[in-house]
């Protein structure tokens, strides 16, 4: 200890100065900003909200950028490889309008001829190769990869960016109108699941007793019904079309929420603070309106934004096994199944409607992932 | 006596988003065979983080001991492997945590929860082992033992909780004991039980104890020895007698006037004003000085060395320096302080009220 | 447990009752006939069969005779496929989508929860991200696209494994990835979660604090208590599973019982399509039935709660 350094003067009581540790030195946030500021952390809801607005973006405008409309058919530009001005050169994107396929035989002449068939061509003229093995005679020993400039073949100077689709219609216009499709029956179908779920959870949490038991049991014999066999015989009965996907989609889909919300509403009931509301006098209505909904609100969202993909979905996997839209109306699902029709030979026909589904499911998903991070009061710090 | 554990200098930092935040800064104190030491301080003063270090329990990342040592029978801790500190841990150093509702393992059944340090540590056939748990349980003072081994711990009330986790902490007779506020979370009746077990074990074991606590009653029961902490320091340590009848440090002074005794009805408790510093900036000079309504000009300048009082009692204060006013205690802590005397061992009898 | 089980079986019953009756009176409200190679048949002819069937009695006297048949495991016949019995067809048909399904879920959960051990192992490590990736793609992208993909991509482009059809293991190894895919995310992402919250909990604390090693802590503490949660996603598992098989029997062609409900559909073979949906309600229910089980075996504390109640 250095005694004779310090200054004696230093010994004296000191001023107290204005005592800031109680000041709150963190702005105080509402549980929306809070959780606002919490989703905006997370990268990837901010990557989904990103996908999900541009792909709502181009869902509208995109039917309308190009001078194609949604039956546009001609049937002399059927399957139409994909091309897009400024990305034809590059040729690993592979959206210069060719088409491609590989081929073996036992010579490479073999195989050249093969190429000719396969494009129901006469000569070379558009055709080039790119001789992958000389062979040696023996069967199949021969590998080319023949490219067909089908766009130069048939004299067009168009520009299909995703193609064309069997019967000659642009696929560009038809997967953004599919997707406006398949969103408006996904935000339909999620908002009717939560309306009636949140009524029926609501409900029988908040009146109990008998009106809850038979409410429950109701909902247990329904939980055991897969949602699959309902909807496809629901779709059977119906005809075809949007209205009857809806139906279909939300006549069972309501459960989950409905469960969810009860058990939340069950929670809060008997919470201090709506305990104390009721002690001081507080009407059901004022409770319902100021506790329990905002409360809810947080599980409510989080769940129809898992709703969603999963309507998508559902709509796709119907028009997948045939029970979905009818022609000419499109969903990404009927595009996909019909790019399944011809998947060997021309696969950008399912490829682009898939990508484009992948991209809403995935923006959907990590989106919700985020929001129930955000909005669950148990990450609360 | 000689020491079993000497703690020198000790620095932990927790790396956060926000920064570094320097949760001990300097600890140093020693443990004698079969003593026990209470360490006093409100929450997120440093003292679980300080005992966590010993039984290196602290999770790294963010957690890590920047430096100083702990000296284990002559073993520097801090510089031991994982491996190596298994081997003590629940052997020779052994931990009894807060909440006995969380720290048992919901889906095992309790006599393997004890079980698992024996078979481990002791080398026990698993029927070994059961009957040497079925000799903890008893010792905890749980009836039925022999059925209650196959038990899960939902099957158990709060307070025989705290009695498993205590027996898995002895099942190794560890040589130091370390209780991380083991009855804050129970009911005033059952803290009385616990704290007479505890007591009871040490005398027949001889372990060595570390007592963490925030509750001064609980300390005057159990301690030989006191260490005050705050801010991430020890701002006073001494024999009980010493801190409660000699108290130096103004924060000493504060969490004894703040504490309810029986016969002082008649006046309010004194609270100490203010909050606990942000360990993520902590303050220049003593953390305590923007709180202290004794503090010196220097309290702001200066952190302060430790002034020894006696042999055995120090204390971190400016005010003990030989330039300092005189300043006494305030007249509600001496009175206080005298009426602890008195009401010492009628407190003990109760086990201690909740601060 | 045994009164509960008894009273879960009890709901199944009235389940599977309501979706018979159901399925019944809807293929009852369907426009058209049900025989539809009457083009082919004379007036006299269809008049014979829908007395031979009993479609000419009242709906009530068919729906009795429906459920009495029902009861003696009797599904009746196809109308399509030349009389044969609805029971006999499914009983062909099963083993296939069985094997292709328990594959596809061995395969996905291993896979999946492995890796959702190692991404919570390593924490915020690469491994960690790649696996969060895998999930969240997995859990998005359905087994029709990846099926899709993988049949062009692997089988057509690269000639690596047969397209289509059944019997081979080659054969099985396509269709079983794309199934297993969402298994295998979903498992990752729980099993990933759920041992990051575990092993953050005080009893893991407790058991360092014995001494005890850090592989038996992962194994002896955390996994059992990791994995409780995971018999939750048993149920979306078995939903996946079932969508899975109608699409992806459909795409490799594969004789299972998916691919002989698509094919039902799109020809209105009514006895197969309800013989089918019971199936796989029962399938359903049988598997939450199983998860309330699993869930008492392995959490001892529900084990209590549910011979309480």
């Amino acid at each position: 200890m250095d005694k004779e350094k310090l200054n004696k003067d230093l010994f004296v009581p000191a001023n107290r100065k204005e005592d800031t540790s109680e000041e709150i030195r963190r702005p105080s946030l509402s549980y929306w900003q809070d959780a606002w500021i919490r989703l905006r952390k997370n990268k990837g809801a901010i990557f989904g909200i990103i996908v999900l607005f541009m792909i709502a973006v181009l869902s509208f405008a995109g039917p309308h950028i190009n001078k194609y409309g949604l039956d546009d058919q001609d049937l002399g530009l059927s399957k139409m490889p994909p091309r897009v001005q400024g990305l034809e050169n590059i040729d690993w994107l592979r959206l210069n309008g060719t088409k491609s396929a590989d081929l073996t035989a036992a010579t490479v002449e073999e195989a050249q001829e093969k190429a000719l068939a396969r494009f129901t061509q006469t000569d070379f003229e558009y055709i080039t190769f790119d001789v992958k093995n000389e062979g040696n005679g023996q069967e199949d020993s021969a590998r080319v990869i023949a490219y067909f400039y089908i766009y130069d073949a048939k004299a067009v100077d168009e520009y299909f960016w995703f193609g064309t689709d069997t019967l000659g219609r642009d696929l560009f216009t038809r997967v953004w109108y599919g997707t406006q499709i398949s969103m408006l029956i996904a935000f339909i179908a999620a908002i009717i699941d939560m309306v009636i779920g949140v009524a029926y959870g609501g409900i029988s949490a908040y009146y109990g007793g008998r009106v809850d038991n038979v409410m429950q049991r109701i909902i247990e014999i329904l939980v055991g019904i897969p949602n699959l066999v309902i909807v496809i015989l629901m779709i059977m009965i119906l005809d075809p079309g949007i209205i009857s996907i809806i139906i279909a989609l939300t006549i069972t889909g309501w459960v989950g929420m409905a469960r969810i919300v009860r058990g939340q509403v069950l929670k809060l009931k008997n919470q201090e603070f709506v305990l104390a509301s009721r002690t001081l006098g507080s009407s059901n209505t004022r409770i319902l309106a100021k506790h329990l909904i905002p409360n809810t609100l947080g599980m409510i969202i989080i769940n129809t934004m898992f709703t969603i993909p999963s309507a998508i979905f559902f709509e796709a996997f119907l028009s997948f096994i045939g029970l979905g839209l009818q022609p000419p109306e499109a969903s990404l699902g009927t595009l996909i199944n019909d790019g399944f029709k011809s998947l060997q030979i021309n696969p950008h026909i399912m490829i682009f409607p898939a990508i484009v589904m992948s991209l809403i499911m995935i923006g959907f998903n990590i989106l919700a992932d985020g929001l129930r991070d955000a909005l669950d009061p148990k990450m609360r710090e | 006596m000689e020491n079993i554990l000497e703690v020198n200098d000790l620095h932990i930092s927790f790396d956060t988003y926000g920064g570094e935040v320097k949760a001990v800064r300097g600890v140093s104190f020693n443990l004698k065979k079969g003593e026990t030491l209470a360490i006093v301080g409100e929450s997120g003063s440093g003292k679980s983080v300080t005992t966590r270090a010993i039984a290196r329990l602290i999770p790294n990342p963010p957690g890590r001991i920047k430096e100083g040592e702990i000296l284990f029978e002559g073993k520097d801790l801090t510089k031991l492997k994982e491996k190596q500190m298994q081997q003590i841990r629940g052997k020779e150093i052994s931990t009894i945590f807060q909440d006995p509702m969380t720290s048992l393992n919901p889906t095992m059944k309790i006599g393997t929860q004890i079980m698992e340090g024996l078979i481990k540590h002791q080398k026990m056939s698993r029927s070994e082992a059961k009957s040497r748990t079925v000799e903890l349980l008893d010792l905890v003072g749980l009836p039925n033992a022999k059925e209650r081994v196959d038990q899960y711990p939902h099957q158990f009330s709060g307070g025989q909780r705290q009695r498993v986790v205590i027996a898995i902490a002895l099942a190794c007779n560890p040589k130091i004991l370390i209780a991380d506020e083991p009855t804050t979370a129970l009911d005033v009746t059952i803290q009385a039980q616990i704290l007479e077990l505890m007591k009871d074990i040490q005398k027949k074991t001889e372990s060595s104890i570390i007592f963490i606590t925030h509750d001064l009653g609980v300390v005057a029961n159990v301690a030989d020895r006191v260490a005050v902490m705050y801010a991430g320091k020890i701002v006073e340590i001494g024999t009980v007698d010493e801190i409660f009848y000699n108290p130096k440090h103004p924060y000493t002074w504060g969490l004894i006037g703040s504490m309810p005794t029986l016969d002082n009805t008649e006046e309010s408790l004194v609270a100490i004003p203010g909050s606990p510093p942000d360990m993520l900036n902590p303050p220049k000079g003593d953390a305590f000085a923007p709180r202290n309504e004794y503090a010196l000009e220097i309290d702001f300048e200066m952190d302060p060395p430790m002034f020894q009082v006696s042999d055995t009692h120090y204390a971190a204060t400016w005010l003990l320096h030989e330039n300092a006013p005189k300043i006494e205690p305030p007249a509600s802590v001496k009175r206080r302080m005298k009426g602890m005397a008195s009401g010492m061992i009628a407190n003990s009898d109760q086990g201690g009220e909740q601060s | 447990m045994a009164r509960y089980i008894i009273q879960r079986l009890g709901y199944m019953l009235m389940t599977l009752f309501l979706i018979a009756s159901f399925s019944f009176f809807l293929m009852k409200l369907l426009p058209g006939s049900p025989l539809k190679m009457e083009e082919k048949l004379s007036d006299a002819q269809l008049e014979i069969l829908y007395e031979k069937y009993g479609l000419n009695d009242p709906v009530p006297i068919q729906y009795l005779r429906y459920i009495g048949n029902l009861l003696q495991g009797d599904l009746g016949v196809s109308f399509q496929l030349s009389n044969q019995p609805v029971t006999d067809i499914l009983l062909s048909r099963i083993p296939v989508s069985a094997h292709l399904g328990l594959q596809a879920l061995i395969v996905g959960t291993i896979i999946g929860m492995l890796l959702g051990i190692v991404a919570a192992i390593r924490n915020n490590s690469w491994m960690d991200y790649s696996a969060n990736i895998i999930s969240v793609v997995g859990i998005s992208i359905p087994s029709f696209i990846f099926a899709g993909l993988l049949q062009y991509y692997v089988g057509v482009k690269l000639g690596l494994l047969p397209i289509a059809f059944w019997g081979t293991f080659p054969q099985t190894i396509m269709p079983t990835i794309a199934l297993a895919i969402f298994p295998l995310a979903i498992s990752a992402r729980f099993m990933r979660t759920e041992l990051i919250e575990v092993m953050g909990s005080d009893y893991i604390v407790t058991a360092r604090a014995k001494g005890v090693t850090k592989a038996a802590i992962l194994f002896k503490h955390g996994l059992r208590n990791a994995l409780i949660p995971l018999v939750t996603v048993l149920g979306p598992m078995a939903v996946s599973l079932m969508t899975g098989t109608l699409v992806i029997e459909q795409i490799f062609s594969i004789p299972g019982i998916g691919e002989q409900f698509v094919t039902s559909v799109m020809t209105d073979d009514f006895s197969i399509i309800m013989g089918t949906t019971l199936f796989f309600a029962f399938f359903f229910i049988l598997v939450i039935l199983i998860i309330d089980i699993l869930y008492g075996i392995i959490d001892p504390r529900i084990r209590l709660a549910g011979g309480k109640e």
